[in-house]
């Protein structure tokens, strides 16, 4: 396909490899942020591809991972209801809330339905108007565009059986969290090229500069991360950090103007709770007061739940990149894709998932047991 | 989950609620996206396609330029002699920008 196969040309993503060995002198820790580059690296492998110095460690940017258990319980609550269809991309289908998940409560008779776009919803509620249907609008920036189109047309062409149970997250409040962290081991981020085509790079500057740390927004192919892994590493050897576009192509320092102006009527900034960190203060999207009658929170009466997550999983230090997946005594044994204990392998995004999905828990096993 | 690719728009459409719709061909499959955040793009435009909506038109002077400095990174090539080792030039001036 154009504009994809070109940019995983091994000749090619071998001089970028070439050029990083040049050019490197010491040690150097580099966190991809986003779940889809995550994937990436462990697919081709391009971490084994770099030399020693360069550790790549992996972000907290899949939004399937990191919705909070509560929101999970949340969403369980409303799809069991008889009067309600409920919708929902994909990946959220197998996320395990405290008891179940949605494909179980699908099998036992749920109407929950998978859909490919946000304003599928709005089809299905107009083909249903005895029933309520309900998005889980989950995502980062990128994906909030498409939410918050359904939301609008739901409103301006009054399709009053339509609501969205949100829990939208934002990319640059965890990367400060990262950075703030005494933990913290991140000297370089590879940034979100998604997020960044919808809301630009222009707010990651003053993290660049506040933290002195190079931030390369960079593409989801395998050259475009080698490529982004060069820049980061010609900037720390350099001294200098400073926002690069690895992405140009599809990123431009403004973002989409269009896309934030709808964004920025139907949502608004909240605190957020992350599943495996936390809450992160104005880390998240709800809906404005104006849309309050297509907010499925406020609908259902589902705001007092309130779950907290079991303590045995080290998710939340592997989002922050503190520790690797192998690193978990649980990974590959007790905790697998079929039965997740936490945030990083509940999303084949989630770096646990991916680790495990190419045979990284294969290698694992030929390792002692490291103390957690 | 940001998971978005490229494809090339084929129609562009109004559907009866007024919304700006199209169809965009990737490498074979055509699915239905939302033109309202791309209002600029035209058919026969590559788009970045995220949930059924076009986020961006894919600029290929830049796709073009990106890869072009990448296939020319000189630097690299001459790796291969590792006399020529010591005359390496620092990055070139825009690269990946």
């Amino acid at each position: 396909m154009k504009y994809l196969d070109e940019y995983r040309n091994e000749t090619m993503a071998q001089k970028i490899v070439g050029e990083i060995r040049r050019i490197i002198t010491r040690p150097w820790v580099l966190m991809e942020v986003c779940g889809g580059q995550t994937h990436t690296i462990v697919k081709y492998g391009i971490d084994h591809l770099l030399p020693d110095e360069v550790e790549l460690v992996h972000g907290p940017g899949c939004p399937v991972c990191v919705t909070s258990l509560e929101m999970i319980d949340k969403a369980h609550a409303i799809a069991q209801r008889p009067d309600v269809i409920f919708c929902s991309f994909g990946d959220m289908l197998r996320v395990p809330g405290s008891e179940f998940d949605l494909l179980v409560l699908k099998s036992r008779g749920a109407d929950v339905r998978v859909v490919y776009s946000p304003l599928d919803c709005l089809k299905i509620a107009k083909a249903n108007p005895d029933k309520k249907v309900v998005f889980f609008a989950i995502g980062f920036e990128t994906t909030a565009p498409g939410n918050a189109m359904a939301v609008w047309q739901a409103y301006r062409q009054g399709v009053k059986n339509f609501s969205v149970l949100v829990s939208h997250v934002l990319v640059p409040p965890a990367m400060e969290a990262i950075l703030q962290s005494p933990l913290n081991r991140v000297q370089g981020f590879l940034g979100p090229g998604h997020v960044c085509t919808v809301v630009g790079y222009e707010e990651y500057e003053p993290l660049a500069e506040r933290y002195h740390v190079p931030i390369v927004i960079t593409g989801f192919e395998p050259m475009d991360l080698l490529e982004g892994v060069l820049m980061t590493i010609r900037q720390l050897e350099a001294g200098t950090a400073v926002v690069e576009n690895q992405y140009p192509r599809i990123v431009k320092r403004e973002g989409n103007k269009v896309a934030q102006e709808l964004v920025n009527k139907v949502f608004e900034v909240c605190d957020r709770k992350w599943r495996g960190i936390g809450s992160i203060p104005k880390s998240g999207y709800r809906l404005r007061e104006e849309f309050r009658e297509h907010d499925a929170e406020r609908l259902f009466d589902v705001g007092a739940i309130d779950t907290q997550e079991p303590s045995i999983c080290i998710s939340g230090l592997v989002l922050q990149g503190v520790k690797k997946p192998h690193d978990c005594p649980a990974f590959g044994r007790q905790c697998t894709p079929e039965h997740p204990l936490g945030a990083t392998m509940v999303s084949a995004e989630g770096a646990c998932a991916a680790y495990y999905a190419y045979g990284r828990h294969l290698q694992a096993e030929k390792k002692p047991l490291q103390p957690v | 989950m940001c998971l978005a690719i490229p494809g090339k728009l084929i129609e562009i459409s109004e559907n009866a609620e007024g919304v700006r719709m199209g169809k965009a061909n990737f490498g074979g499959i055509v699915k239905q996206v939302c033109l309202e955040y791309t209002p600029e793009v035209n058919t026969g435009d590559y788009v970045l396609v995220h949930v059924g909506f076009a986020l961006s038109k894919v600029d290929e002077e830049e796709a073009a330029r990106t890869y072009k400095l990448l296939e020319e990174m000189k630097q690299l090539s001459e790796l291969d002699d590792p006399e020529a080792e010591d005359h390496l030039p620092v990055a070139p001036p825009g690269f990946g920008t």
